[in-house]
């Protein structure tokens, strides 16, 4: 008992409305009440954000690193897949 | 003697005696992110002392400043609770204070929002905010830790024994208030302890701790004769202004 810690937690902020919510940094809660609490004060301080989501970090299931190379570097040869040959209109900002 | 600067030196001394007491837990806090929690509080605590004693002096006019009065003042013309100058003591101690303070600072802001002053009622406006975050926090814990294990529970029963005898300080009026009053600068603070007892039990409740049937009370911090532990706080927070006078960094 006396050397147990809290569960981790995954913390995304959403910065402003429109935006998706990003990976911040994880933190140590009792439960996700706290979680909540904890992130607002580790990670809003600055006025970062609007919305937290958290997420107990056990429950976050990650790809093989070892796998990268079957995963991602197939597609590194197909250029094509990028939208890059459109000509962007003049005006249109954040593409 | 001017109600007005009276009045808005006790707000703005409660503010900063609780704020320094939740910075001595920078760097001690039970864990990094209470730690960095305490310390947000304390900020926001030393940012509401700030707005108040700005005003004070204002008021006053004799051209003394927010800093004046935060560090160049006697014990005596300190004008908090006696609750706020409390030692720390353990985590649960802490938070038992937080929560009876908290609990009547949202209950007093919510009426001083309705102050016929501008500036009184713009500064509560926006420790409201603030404070209702406070007491969510401090509320939270005193449940978690209330309803805990039988080691926790019984802490925070002993720090909420101990601490009672200060929460009837809280609804101290006196002439300074009446006047502000029956000028119209302050509503009317009828109700105010009947609604904190009812906001304070409920989480008492909660948390299964039991409402200290002891009526004692301990008052005096209004009319500036503190309890001994004011003068060792003051000796921390003014050292480097007696020390090296009108110094900034």
């Amino acid at each position: 008992m006396a050397n147990k810690e809290w569960p981790l937690w995954e913390v995304f902020i959403r910065s402003k409305q429109g935006l998706n919510h990003k990976h911040v940094g994880s933190l140590r809660a009792a439960d996700a009440d706290m979680a909540i609490e904890n992130a607002r004060d580790v990670y809003t301080r600055r006025s970062e954000g609007v919305s937290i989501w958290v997420v107990a970090s056990n429950n976050v299931f990650a790809s093989n690193p070892g796998d990268a190379d079957s995963l991602y570097e197939p597609s590194d040869s197909k250029i094509y897949r990028h939208p890059t040959f459109y000509e962007v209109p003049d005006g249109i900002e954040h593409m | 003697m001017n109600a007005l600067f009276e009045y808005l030196v006790r707000l703005g001394d409660d503010s900063l005696i609780i704020g320094h007491r939740l910075s001595e837990w920078c760097g001690h806090g039970p864990i990094l992110e209470e730690d960095i929690a305490m310390t947000n509080l304390s900020l926001d605590f030393i940012g509401q002392a700030t707005s108040f004693l700005k005003y004070a002096g204002e008021v006053e006019g004799k051209g003394r400043t927010e800093d004046d009065l935060a560090y160049l003042r006697f014990d005596r013309d300190y004008r908090n609770l006696l609750l706020v100058e409390q030692p720390n003591g353990d985590f649960g101690m802490t938070i038992v204070r937080q929560f009876l303070f908290d609990a009547y600072r949202k209950l007093l802001f919510e009426r001083l929002i309705h102050s016929k002053d501008e500036t009184i009622a713009a500064i509560a406006a926006k420790s409201l905010k603030e404070t209702k975050y406070h007491l969510k926090h401090s509320s939270e814990w005193v449940i978690r830790l209330g309803d805990g294990t039988e080691e926790s529970h019984q802490r925070v029963q002993d720090s909420l024994d101990t601490l009672w005898r200060y929460t009837s300080e809280l609804f101290y009026a006196d002439e300074v208030d009446e006047k502000l009053v029956k000028d119209g600068v302050i509503p009317s603070m009828e109700g105010l302890e009947s609604a904190w007892k009812a906001s304070v039990n409920e989480v008492l409740a909660e948390a299964t701790l039991k409402v200290p049937d002891n009526n004692w009370k301990h008052e005096g911090g209004r009319k500036g004769m503190h309890s001994e532990h004011l003068g060792y706080i003051l000796a921390e927070l003014q050292y480097m202004q007696r020390a090296y006078p009108g110094l900034e960094w």
